[in-house]
């Protein structure tokens, strides 16, 4: 079963990537800083953790920096107790 | 004083951020009515100069037309100057409900209210008819207001590629537990030009009980055959359960914009809509004009058809040159840049030129998609845009990008 990295890496690029967009999205990249995902399609990705993870994510929580890579999302899922 | 100099320097050191990262807006004074020529100042003070304008949304030329300034004074003198009112108390005239009427009929819709502006219709819309038990799927490239509008609306939000229609049909599937789905577009979209799949939308949205919203504020007027939008240029009139669109582009280019569509939903916005409860009605002298511009618009197809023409022109003149431009069926252009310097450095060369138009960059365009917008009016003759070619193509030599690809580009000025 891929990492809980993996699997939202793998959502990001399917997400938000468009066909003829070549950029490379690692662990690290800057996503909302980066203009990969601005703050109005972000929800997106916190209804996709919400679904996949059976949690809640608190608004004070969803913040641009909390989301704002893969390692920082990740993260976020250990505050919220998901973990591999 | 509460205003105190900490207080000031906050707002000073913001204003100061937003000029060194080179994003501060600043407002050119044009000394003329709107045209295709237009005398401007810019810096505000300086000379005065006769430029092409390349960058208004006067996409059918009506708006200083000698019969739609007739129209308006009429109204100012007939029906005053305003009517210091909403709608619901004392702020709706006869000539209102024409309008509501007229462009009810002119979009194919079921009814239609008027709202002070289509910034305002789409601030409105959502919050009236829909609650947290539905969801508002977009298209990630809808036009800021309605993001606004999203915002103040308790609905779930989620959104889709652009027009990518395999992305929305996941979307769809997904929120198929919702008591309402809405999926949300703009027909025309503002800064790529191209216009929504609107019949593989409204196939998916009857395939998995949707509603269908659009914002045709860049396509009313002149998309479609007789110009009654997008929905028409992809055969889905009658089809669309919400419009919204605004006067103050093909529509005469004063103000004011309405939500048309379904009745029941037109009067939740009645009942509902914050922007049209709180705010003024709609100006007779703007109704009048209005009323004149459809009148105009559905006696002859002659502006429609001479914008396509011009666009068509223009188009082929920017490709032919080895400009880059986004494809689309609209009037508006890209002509697209990528780096955000070289799309102002252009921009003010263009001007130079006396070419008036625009460069964009992130965040209104997406980062390395920077671009200088250009938007075509049936008030454009033949000369007009032989004139803005040559000047771009000066241009475009000066800067050695004509016949470049995007890479090659980049290579040379970064994204």
């Amino acid at each position: 079963m891929a990492s809980i990295k993996d699997t939202v890496l793998q959502y990001v690029k399917n997400e938000y990537l468009e066909s003829d967009d070549d950029r490379e999205i690692t662990y690290d990249t800057p996503l909302i800083s980066g203009g990969i995902v601005d703050s109005f399609s972000m929800v997106s990705l916190k209804v996709f953790l919400e679904t996949q993870y059976k949690i809640q994510i608190p608004d004070a929580k969803a913040s641009p920096e909390a989301f704002d890579s893969v390692n920082n999302i990740v993260n976020l899922l250990k505050e919220l107790n998901i973990k591999e | 004083m509460a205003y105190s100099a900490d207080v000031r320097k906050v707002y000073f050191d913001q204003l100061e951020d937003l000029k060194s990262q080179g994003i501060f807006k600043e407002e050119r004074a044009i000394c003329a009515p709107q045209d295709s020529e237009i005398e401007v100042e810019f810096p505000i003070g300086s000379e005065k100069k006769k430029v092409i304008n390349m960058c208004a949304n006067n996409y059918l030329g009506l708006s200083s037309h000698p019969e739609v300034v007739k129209a308006a004074h009429d109204g100012l003198d007939v029906r005053g100057y305003g009517m210091s009112s909403v709608r619901f108390i004392c702020g709706t005239q006869d000539i209102h409900k024409e309008l509501e009427r007229k462009l009810t009929e002119f979009l194919g819709t079921e009814d239609t209210i008027l709202f002070p502006s289509c910034m305002d219709a789409n601030a409105g819309v959502f919050e009236a008819i829909l609650t947290e038990q539905d969801v508002m799927i977009a298209d990630r490239l809808v036009h800021a207001s309605i993001i606004d509008g999203m915002r103040l609306c308790k609905a779930q939000n989620d959104s889709f590629k652009h027009s990518d229609m395999a992305h929305l049909e996941e979307k769809l599937q997904l929120h198929q537990n919702k008591r309402l789905r809405m999926v949300i577009t703009d027909g025309a979209f503002s800064m790529d030009g191209d216009l929504a799949k609107l019949d593989k939308i409204v196939e998916l949205a009857e395939k998995y009980n949707a509603m269908v919203f659009i914002d045709d504020s860049h396509a009313s007027g002149y998309i479609g055959r007789t110009g009654r939008g997008t929905q028409e240029h992809c055969g889905v009139l009658g089809r669309i359960d919400i419009i919204t669109t605004t006067l103050g582009k093909a529509l005469g280019g004063a103000s004011g914009g309405c939500v048309s569509g379904r009745k029941e939903i037109v009067e939740m916005c009645r009942q509902k809509a914050r922007p049209y409860l709180f705010s003024n009605t709609v100006a007779p002298v703007i109704v009048e004009g209005a009323l004149r511009v459809l009148e105009i618009i559905s006696r002859s197809t002659e502006r429609r058809d001479k914008l396509e023409e011009n666009s068509t022109f223009w188009r082929k003149g920017l490709t032919d040159a080895g400009f880059i431009i986004k494809e689309g069926e609209t009037a508006i252009v890209p002509v697209m840049l990528f780096n955000a310097k070289l799309s102002q450095d252009v921009a003010k060369d263009l001007y130079a030129e006396r070419i008036y138009a625009v460069g964009f960059f992130f965040p209104v365009v997406p980062k390395g998609q920077a671009r200088i917008r250009t938007q075509l009016s049936a008030a454009h003759e033949r000369h007009h845009l032989e004139k803005a070619l040559a000047a771009f193509i000066k241009v475009g030599k000066k800067y050695d990008i004509l016949g470049k690809t995007k890479q090659e580009i980049i290579d040379k000025y970064g994204m």
